[in-house]
């Protein structure tokens, strides 16, 4: 077994607010997934929000410490040294506080004031890995071993892979991906389009794989979203995709939402189903769809997933 | 510069079929494209280069798009698409999967638009994602300040 293969056996999960709530699927699914494939999940104690994207705004040195405080309690309370962050909000944070922390003085100042005013150690860059669930299972597991588990085949699934424009974005954040082969890419990701392929899918050719979703213009112009989405919707269909794959919560809401907003403001619908990729390769180990939150998504897969024997 | 709605109506009408095909299409898209872009920059105040990125003005035009912006990098990979799409329609154009192609590039080319002419209409609230400018000019020093 390899170093980061036996490393990522075992690794720090933080789910975030998202995986709570309106993406609980992807919560219970990533757990599930994680169980079949025996990777070991162990949740940050008490853990806090991210920063998201508001206090990242107002306050992006507020936002550096509350992901560090993050990563300090799972390499100074739990002493892990990776942690799994499957929502793309908070693993962009979780690196980009990283990265301020190695390069940016006045981050690390401000995140040791205010460690050492709540009381806790200070999270010192380096001293955790943060990975997404696709690293998680492309390096934990790799295609390989996913295919000597595979019970049903996602064999006949047209899917286009839908990855969001936090999941490299951007690029002086992420320094592990672009160094080759093996890699992830910043401009064409395939971690996911790998695992799915492994799994028996089919990719299909789909341009607006890192393409804006319109996540953050929800609540102020919900139109512009709609449009957005289903302008991915659409093309992900002309592409010949039966279903979009997700790997972030902000993202999947809002093409579930948005598709049938674009139904029912446009009168624009879209058939395409949106389903967490952790839920589809749940199904290709022969977890049950309610074991990985099918009916916990609001696009409603079911039947098409019977359809395709994977239910 | 056409005025943002008119380039939405050709958009369409492209899409449709009723404006072309092939390479001649291809660079109508690419086109609109680079007005999408010019739209942002001049709204910034900044005169639209007419300098080229690896050989694309539209490349060119995103970079100027993004300084002081980091957000707008959003649209990067659609401004790659575009480009990569182009190529492969105006590279081949007898190619069995031309006119699919050609589609794939009107729907990059939309979604271009969308993004910029949505970024747009929220700058005038205030900075692009969540926040708005007076809200943060006017809100009291934080605890990190």
């Amino acid at each position: 077994m390899s170093a980061v293969k036996d490393k990522y056996q075992k690794v720090a999960y933080y789910p975030g607010c998202a995986l709570e709530g309106t993406a609980h699927s992807y919560n219970r699914s990533t757990q599930q997934l994680g169980k079949a494939l025996g990777l070991e999940l162990v949740e940050v104690k008490n853990w806090n929000c991210c920063g998201a994207m508001e206090v990242k705004n107002i306050d992006p040195k507020l936002q550096t410490y509350l992901s560090s405080r993050v990563m300090a309690t799972a390499a100074s309370e739990m002493n892990m040294d990776v942690v799994m962050a499957p929502c793309n909000g908070c693993y962009h944070n979780l690196k980009k506080a990283e990265y301020d922390l190695a390069h940016d003085p006045a981050s690390a100042e401000v995140v040791d004031r205010l460690s050492k005013k709540a009381g806790h150690a200070t999270y010192q860059a380096g001293q955790v890995e943060t990975i997404h669930a696709l690293d998680w299972i492309k390096q934990g597991i790799g295609e390989e071993g996913l295919k000597k588990r595979l019970r049903n085949s996602l064999q006949g699934l047209k899917v286009a892979n839908y990855y969001g424009c936090m999941y490299t974005r951007p690029r002086h954040i992420f320094p592990e991906k672009d160094q080759g082969p093996g890699s992830e890419s910043t401009s064409k990701p395939h971690f996911m389009d790998d695992l799915l392929a492994a799994a028996g899918a089919e990719n299909v050719e789909f341009p607006l794989k890192t393409a804006c979703c319109g996540g953050a213009h929800t609540l102020s112009d919900s139109d512009t979203s709609t449009k957005l989405v289903l302008n991915i919707l659409r093309a992900a269909e002309a592409a010949g995709a039966e279903v979009i794959a997700t790997e972030c919560p902000t993202c999947h809401s809002g093409l579930e939402m948005h598709q049938v907003r674009a139904e029912k403001k446009y009168g624009q619908p879209t058939k395409v189903k949106i389903i967490y990729f952790t839920q589809l390769l749940g199904l290709a180990l022969g977890l049950k769809p309610k074991q990985v939150g099918v009916h916990e998504n609001i696009s409603d897969s079911l039947a098409f997933l019977k359809e395709k024997g994977l239910a | 510069m056409k005025p943002l709605a008119d380039i939405e109506r050709r958009l369409g009408e492209i899409e449709d079929g009723a404006a072309g095909h092939g390479a001649a299409a291809a660079a109508e898209l690419l086109a609109l494209g680079e007005e999408v872009l010019e739209h942002w920059v001049v709204a910034k105040g900044v005169e639209p280069t007419r300098e080229t990125r690896e050989g694309f003005r539209l490349l060119a035009l995103h970079r100027q798009g993004c300084a002081g912006d980091p957000s707008f990098n959003a649209c990067r990979e659609t401004c790659r698409e575009l480009v990569y799409h182009y190529n492969l329609v105006t590279g081949d154009p007898q190619h069995d999967a031309a006119a699919q192609r050609l589609l794939m590039m009107t729907m990059v080319a939309n979604h271009l638009f969308l993004f910029v002419a949505g970024k747009m209409q929220v700058a005038e609230l205030g900075d692009f994602c969540c926040a708005s400018r007076p809200l943060r000019q006017d809100a009291a020093p934080l605890e990190s300040a």
